[in-house]
């Protein structure tokens, strides 16, 4: 591995954000990296850009520097409406090369986690995955990620200081999305770097949204997450009708609910599902196994439903609530009407 | 078709305890399992196997005991397994793992499509999938959730995203990375588990890829774990809530209130 000089890793500057665009709409991870990226511009002395590359993005891109964008370079051609990898990357390799960012952060979605390793091998830079916690050395840049592994059961503090960019995902809802300031402006750069026909392509065919795969638990305020407790398909039908109530709430599930065919994968909160921190989770009728329990332990605050009040989640919940989830669910419902 | 399936041997998380000196994973004495993800990811090699025919390889790079990982993935029906192993191999990052197993694929050769599970639970990165697409320069999928057809030259995958999925079509050769939904993983059969025990795991060494040396272990990695710690402690003060079931909506909506959360 080449190792930068002082010199080189000079070259250098500013901390770049990639924003995650769906259906030609810049979504919040953008928004709270946007702010994460500040912080660390601004210990530096330099600035912030935002890359967006899609289709029709003009107009949303225009938001970016009300949250603190200094520059945003566009790339918008019809192309790259569907997702593929293999020409954003080229896109951000020649703009890596051109403008030569000192930092890369993006969000660690679906997308982002696609992406971003396939960048950071075609430049040999370090990425870090997940992170929950970035700072920044005031003088030489290096970056300190921090990230949980393991499944949460361990915090890792990650430097890749021989390289530039320096590279890293972190997950939506972990920073703290900035108040929109809207008399704040910036620079837009256009570029026009569509990689030429290349034979070997991958073909979006079809794309869907909202149907029974969409649920967005890493982007949820809220998860009301059932398990082996729920009985059955009809348990989270009661667990969608309190969501709806709750509102801006998704629907999880443990590895128990989706193995017998309750729930799709899709919901799986855990070691082998997803990994979620949002500000409440509802745990009912969910034990608490320890391969569940690294998947949601770190969310702001728990609550637990469960007749038994002597399980692991019970015991690691802020509120535990003692009693028949089926007669207590729909009491919850009727007084969130009556409210 | 020449199928490739990359296997990863993973501490069971909740024994994992990282060396205070080395930041390394302590390795010894800690039950190490396949990677979950990576059943569904030979399920589905063998799977493809069986319909197209052809030819389906397990490999890991890892230490000698991770050999049992390639046991079990003879045992499930695999054609060949081989290892990855040399004490240069150590200490290598996402970057240098996703390099060291791309240049397996490449000494294998004629390889049509390379299957890797979504994530390790260990690292939990997901990124050497992608890696191995990147230094093969191959194109990828990943999160995919259904194969929905597959020919001599190219296949056609559903690929998850939070917002729904898309199907999209990539030519051979590709890597595509697998998450659960994809098939059920079937149980080894007794014939598999005898022809698994005395099958001989060849071991490869960096020579034996072509390796470039700088680009391996802990010098090849541009990452560095310079410190590890438990995550922050989360008390557990639990409040207990009891009752008639009006009681208890009552009182936990009050306490969601409380804190301006309905
Ligand atoms: C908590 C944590 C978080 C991390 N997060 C990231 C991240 O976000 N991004 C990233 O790129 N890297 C990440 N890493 C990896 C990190 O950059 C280094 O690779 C790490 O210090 C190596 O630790 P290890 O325990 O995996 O090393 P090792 O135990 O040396 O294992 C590294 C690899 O080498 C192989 N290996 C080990 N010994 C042998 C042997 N004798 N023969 C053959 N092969 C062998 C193993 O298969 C393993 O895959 C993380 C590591 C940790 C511990
Ligand atoms: N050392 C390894 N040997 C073989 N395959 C690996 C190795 N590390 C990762 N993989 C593959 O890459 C996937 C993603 O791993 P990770 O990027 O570590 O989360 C795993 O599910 C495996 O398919």
């Amino acid at each position: 591995m080449k190792v930068f000089t002082d010199n080189e890793k000079k070259e250098y500057r500013n901390i770049w954000v990639v924003a995650e665009v769906l259906s030609g709409e810049i979504q919040p991870v953008t928004h709270e990296l946007i702010g994460a990226a500040r912080t660390l511009a601004d210990v530096r002395k330099s600035e912030v850009w935002v890359v967006v590359m899609g289709s029709g993005i003009e107009k949303t891109s225009e938001l970016l520097f009300s949250y603190g964008a200094d520059v945003a370079i566009i790339v918008d051609n019809p192309s790259l409406f569907g997702f593929i990898d293999e020409t954003e990357t080229k896109i951000m390799k020649r703009l890596i090369k051109k403008y030569k960012p000192e930092i890369v952060i993006c969000g660690a979605t679906t997308r982002g986690r696609s992406l971003i390793p396939r960048i950071a091998v075609m430049n040999y830079s370090g990425l870090t995955a997940d992170c929950t916690g970035l700072s920044i050395d005031s003088d030489n840049g290096d970056l300190l990620q921090t990230r949980p592994a393991f499944g949460g059961n361990i915090m890792a503090t990650i430097r890749s200081s021989n390289h530039r960019p320096q590279m890293a995902t972190v997950r939506p809802r972990v920073m703290k999305s900035p108040e929109p300031d809207p008399s704040r402006t910036g620079r837009m750069i256009k570029e026009k770097m569509i990689p030429g026909d290349s034979t070997k392509t991958k073909n979006i065919i079809d794309i869907f949204h909202n149907t029974e795969t969409a649920v967005n638990l890493a982007d949820a305020q809220i998860i009301i997450s059932g398990g082996r407790g729920m009985k059955g398909p009809e348990g989270f039908k009661l667990l969608k009708q309190f969501a709806k109530r709750v509102g801006g709430a998704a629907v999880g599930a443990s590895r128990a609910a989706v193995d017998s065919g309750w729930i799709p994968y899709a919901h799986q909160v855990g070691q082998t599902g997803q990994t979620v921190q949002t500000k409440v989770y509802i745990a009912c009728g969910i034990s608490g196994q320890i391969q569940h329990l690294v998947g949601m332990q770190s969310c702001d605050l728990i609550i637990a439903i469960d007749k038994n009040s002597d399980t692991p989640m019970m015991q690691i919940a802020d509120i535990a609530v003692v009693g028949d989830l089926f007669e207590i669910i729909p009491e919850v419902i009727k007084e969130i009407a009556n409210l | 078709m020449k199928i490739v399936v990359c296997i990863k041997q993973v501490p069971a998380t909740h024994d994992a305890k990282i060396d205070p000196e080395t930041k390394r994973i302590i390795r010894e004495g800690i039950k190490a399992i396949l990677n979950p993800f990576d059943n569904y990811a030979l399920e589905e090699g063998i799977q493809l196997r069986d319909q197209f025919g052809g030819e389906v390889i397990a490999i890991s790079m890892g230490p000698q005991k991770a050999e049992n990982s390639l046991r079990e993935a003879i045992s499930v029906g695999v054609d060949r397994a081989i290892l990855l192993s040399d004490r240069a191999f150590g200490g290598s990052d996402t970057w240098a793992t996703s390099y060291v197993l791309a240049k397996a694929i490449k000494k294998i050769g004629n390889v049509d499509l390379v299957i890797c599970g979504k994530q390790a639970i260990d690292g939990d990165t997901a990124q050497v999938g992608p890696g191995i697409a990147a230094h093969l320069d191959w194109l990828q999928a990943t999160y995919v959730m259904a194969v929905d057809e597959i020919s001599s030259s190219s296949i056609r995958v559903k690929r998850m995203h939070e917002d729904g999925y898309d199907v999209c079509e990539i030519p051979f050769p590709a890597v595509i990375t697998v998450v659960k939904d994809i098939n059920i993983p079937r149980v080894p059969s007794l014939k598999g588990v005898l022809a698994s025990k005395k099958y001989k795991i060849p071991v490869w060494k960096p020579d034996d890829i072509d390796a470039d040396k700088s680009k391996i272990g802990l010098d090849g990695s541009p990452t560095r774990v310079v410190k590890t710690q438990p995550p922050p402690f989360r008390h557990a003060s639990t409040k207990k809530i009891e009752g008639t079931p009006n009681d208890c909506a009552r009182s936990l909506l009050k306490e969601l209130r409380m804190r301006s959360i309905i």
